[in-house]
């Protein structure tokens, strides 16, 4: 969405052009803020719609449809009025999509019949013609108002056969006070009398009062055809404006569309909107509803979708690069058949996810569509975030939603690299805390109970933990790079008063021990350093001592 | 400011506000309380970055949360009825050897109790805060290892905490070292919390709200674990708030577009006159029988039973409710399609 400044309102650029940066400016933001309540609102509109029952069946459905389309309406009116502090040629262009819109709904959505048909026309042109001081107006509400009672009580049970030839007596009458020469003596009145005759020259003597062709047009038809069927319209229409224009200048797009609009071709109004406006928000909209009006036949595209999904494709797309606007987007593209989905994962990637909270958002729509990988990516990328800024916590919990145990394996790698290198455990609230999410990976099981081991042995309880420690090794959970720093932590129980690994255990530690030396090559060990080597040697030698004091033990309980 | 984006050449600047509204007299209500005539926008000030959290200080200032890490105090001038920044405490929250392209770390929950301000954030720190003073009173960094959530105090030296990993937390200021006194942990999986608040009159009633929707309640006089939870919204829940002067109602808002009005308040039919008003009872009745000062209706294990009643006061949710708030009858939310909903007649 952007306001290049000229006459349209929003284009989005498939293709960004450095040379023409545009930065939307102060005075533009009432017009902005107003075009996002527009948005918003309508997005709301059009959930309901296609939420809305398709089971309702002829005029139930109708009458819905054309409430949808009241609502879109009501909803740019409104934009209006809050734009009317802006400069007017915002006013004017939400004006015109409105006519349009209005028009629409008459003669699509509505699909009024002749008799209502002309009503709709002339609330229409009243509702849209600015100019209020014109002598047609005058003429309109001077008219005698019982001879109209007939004409407007349509509620009533009349046939339109019967409101015709109601009409053809008064027409008639006009007619005879002409020819009369009844108002002979006043031009006015005579002129008035034409006008009321339909005559189209007496009523374009008065052109300056009319503002437009359209209004024109439904002047016209008020006298002269006030049944008129809708399908009759086009003729009308191409008269009106060839008449009222008169060669001096031509049509302008506004005009291209209400031609196209009154010669029912809603392909064309479409289009030309699409070039008029450069506003994806009205086409698509509209589209929509004149879908669920199965209006539209299924106009293929060169790749294979409907228009109306590539209308929404296309404004959805616009709306993925507003920092917040892109919700409704989602909407959008879920109601797009054939590739809203396959749209919604390459934008949903997109979103910089400059808070936790909207990580979390984005996530929700992602695991709310099944679409798992994004999921994955997502919590990938916030995790490793966590990670960098030493918020282990953090990447943990990223993990654990992603179910992630390749992360999990690194952040608990983390935890003990940080332990080797400290001696002691930072974020003891995490590690202390994992529960069943311990699960997630083999590290992280380690992790947590290779501290529950430091914690049985701060809280003197030995011969726990040293069944712990042992079982660390011979169930597999500690990772073999580990094993030599597990023997380590071995022997202050070794060294203890009292006897604490039994004879069995002891010799489960020295076959861990062996197994570890001998896993070294001939290489490894003569690289060993004598601090490793020393290691080795004090280890052996605490196992042995044990292992004699312990038989002995045993042996001697046996005994007793 | 966070959040500017290219598109075909143009740049958006990100464009968020701090907002003063007057919702009018108490005669513009039609027949649900919703209020009729237009709020009136009385003044806005341009924020920088996304709020994450706001509350009022008194009546005058208010204290909001930013994503940038930032928190500042406005002062709302009445006379002229215009925002002013009044005092700003940049960086209040950061990573530590800050990676530039991991960004900073927002402010994600404020609470005051004037003049004090606590404020937490996703860098796990917890800052306490004086009004008029330009340095922060105290600061615990990485008082957590993971995001803390929301901030709510307790007592008047204490606060709540919840993070990430599910765990409830209580500090105790006074006390000089960087550790949480009591530590809470959901049961099952360490499902992320989001939202705590504390009964307004039982201070050991605590309920909080998770990623996965469902409200906790919480004795912290005893056990380590949640008294009872409830299965509600089906996605993140936002925010829980007890009445402030009616608790046995309490409202929550989610992810998912519903908020939930949650009424305990049932007419007990027979009052034990022998009970205590508002005292300790060591002697526990079956639930329809206890009168509801005595103990809790949040703390009893069935809401079932109890005949706890649950509303959706939203009839057609589409985007996340992400805030409430509610005074005497009056309750106000706001929507992620950008909309507010003022409701002044909450218990007609």
């Amino acid at each position: 969405l952007q306001q290049p400044g000229g006459s349209s309102i929003c284009k989005c650029l498939k293709r960004p052009s450095p040379s023409r940066v545009f930065v939307v400016r102060k005075d533009q933001d009432i017009y902005i803020q107003t075009l996002r309540k527009l948005f918003n609102e309508s997005h709301g509109i059009f959930i309901g719609l296609q939420r809305s029952e398709e089971e309702l069946a002829g005029k139930s459905r109708k009458a819905q449809l054309v409430q949808v389309s009241k609502n879109y309406r009501s909803v740019i009116r409104a934009c209006m009025e809050d734009m009317h502090q802006a400069a007017s040629k915002f006013v004017s262009i939400l004006s015109a999509m409105e006519l349009i819109w209005n028009l629409c709904e008459i003669l699509f959505v509505e699909a009024a019949a002749a008799g209502p048909l002309l009503l709709r026309l002339l609330d229409w042109v009243r509702l849209h013609v600015c100019d209020v001081d014109n002598m047609v107006r005058e003429v309109l509400s001077s008219e005698n108002p019982s001879k109209h009672e007939l004409f407007w009580n349509l509620g009533n049970t009349q046939t339109l056969t019967e409101m015709e030839l109601k009409w053809q007596h008064w027409h008639e009458e006009c007619q005879r006070y002409l020819q009369d020469g009844t108002f002979a003596s006043n031009s006015h009145m005579e002129s008035i009398c034409k006008i009321l005759l339909g005559d189209e020259d007496a009523i374009l003597e008065k052109k300056e009062l009319l503002a437009t062709w359209y209004q024109f047009l439904v002047t016209r038809l008020l006298y002269s055809h006030p049944t008129v069927k809708p399908m009759e319209l086009r003729f009308y229409a191409q008269s009106s404006m060839d008449l009222f224009l008169g060669g001096e200048s031509s049509p302008e797009p506004l005009d291209t569309i209400l031609m196209a609009a009154f010669e029912f071709e809603m392909h064309q109004v479409i289009k030309e909107c699409s070039i008029a406006l450069s506003n994806w928000w009205f086409v698509a909209h509209l589209t929509d509803l004149l879908d669920h009006c199965k209006l539209l036949q299924s106009h293929n595209l060169y790749f294979g979708s409907n228009m109306r999904e590539f209308l929404l494709l296309e404004y959805a797309s616009g709306l993925f690069s507003h920092h917040s606007l892109w919700q409704l987007g989602v909407d959008y593209f879920d109601h797009c058949p054939e590739y809203g989905r396959v749209y919604l994962e390459l934008h949903i990637e997109r979103i910089p996810l400059n808070t936790e909270q909207k990580a979390l958002k984005v996530l929700r729509i992602c695991e709310q569509r099944q679409m798992h990988e994004q999921v994955r990516s997502i919590c990938k990328i916030m995790a490793m975030k966590a990670l960098r800024n030493n918020r282990l916590g953090s990447a943990l919990s990223w993990s654990i939603r992603a179910k992630d145990a390749a992360f999990a394996t690194l952040i608990s790698d983390r935890f003990l690299k940080d332990y080797c290198e400290r001696g002691c455990f930072s974020d003891l609230d995490l590690i202390d805390n994992l529960g069943p999410s311990m699960l997630l990976s083999d590290r992280l099981t380690f992790l947590g109970k290779y501290r529950e081991f430091h914690r049985l042995y701060g809280e003197k309880r030995f011969s726990e933990a040293a069944k712990l420690l042992l079982m660390l090794m011979t169930a597999h959970i500690a990772p073999c790079s580990f094993w030599m720093t597990l023997l380590t932590d071995a022997l202050p129980l070794l060294e203890q008063k009292e006897v604490i690994f039994s004879a069995e255990q002891t010799y489960e530690l020295m076959r861990c021990l062996e197994d570890l030396t001998a896993g070294k090559s001939d290489k490894q060990k003569f690289q060993d350093d004598d601090v490793e080597t020393m290691k080795v040697e004090m280890l052996r030698l605490a196992l042995a001592r044990n292992l004699a004091r312990v038989i002995v033990k045993e042996g001697t309980l046996e005994g007793s | 400011a966070g959040g500017q984006t290219k598109t075909g050449g143009v740049i958006f600047v990100q464009d968020n506000r701090i907002s003063i509204w007057s919702v009018g007299d108490l005669g513009n209500v039609g027949l649900n309380g919703e209020y009729q005539g237009e709020p009136q926008l009385l003044c806005d000030i341009r924020h920088n970055g996304d709020v994450m959290d706001m509350q009022f200080l008194d009546q005058e200032r208010i204290v909001v949360a930013s994503s940038t890490g930032t928190v500042t105090v406005f002062h709302h001038h009445q006379n002229n009825q215009t925002l002013s920044a009044n005092q700003r405490w940049e960086k209040a929250h950061s990573h530590v050897d800050q990676d530039t392209s991991c960004g900073g770390a927002a402010c994600t929950g404020v609470i005051c109790n004037n003049p004090e301000i606590v404020t937490v954030g996703e860098d796990g720190r917890i800052n306490l805060f004086r009004a008029d003073q330009k340095d922060a009173v105290r600061t615990i960094d990485n008082a957590d290892s993971s995001t803390l959530h929301a901030v709510t105090f307790l007592r008047t030296t204490e606060i709540l905490t919840v993070n990430s990993i599910g765990q409830l937390k209580i500090w105790d200021l006074r006390q000089q070292r960087n550790e949480p006194s009591q530590i809470f942990s959901l049961t099952g999986d360490r499902v992320p919390l989001h939202c705590v608040d504390r009964h307004p009159n039982q201070q050991h009633v605590v309920a909080t709200g998770g990623q996965d929707g469902m409200l906790s309640v919480w004795d912290i006089r005893q056990g380590t674990m949640p008294v009872s939870l409830l299965n509600a919204h089906e996605a993140e829940m936002w925010e829980v708030h007890f009445h402030p002067s009616n608790p046995d109602h309490l409202f929550t808002c989610s992810e998912d577009g519903s908020l939930w009005h949650w009424d305990t308040s049932t007419d007990v039919a027979e009052k034990p006159s022998f009970l205590h008003q508002g005292g300790r009872s060591t002697t526990y009745f079956s639930h329809n029988t206890i009168n509801q000062s005595v103990v809790s209706a949040w703390l009893s294990n069935d809401p079932t039973k109890d005949r706890m009643e649950i509303t959706n006061l939203i009839p057609n949710q589409t985007l996340s409710v992400n805030s409430l708030d509610i005074l005497g009858p009056c309750l106000v939310y706001g929507t992620d399609a950008e909309a507010i909903y003022v409701n002044r007649q909450l218990f007609a």
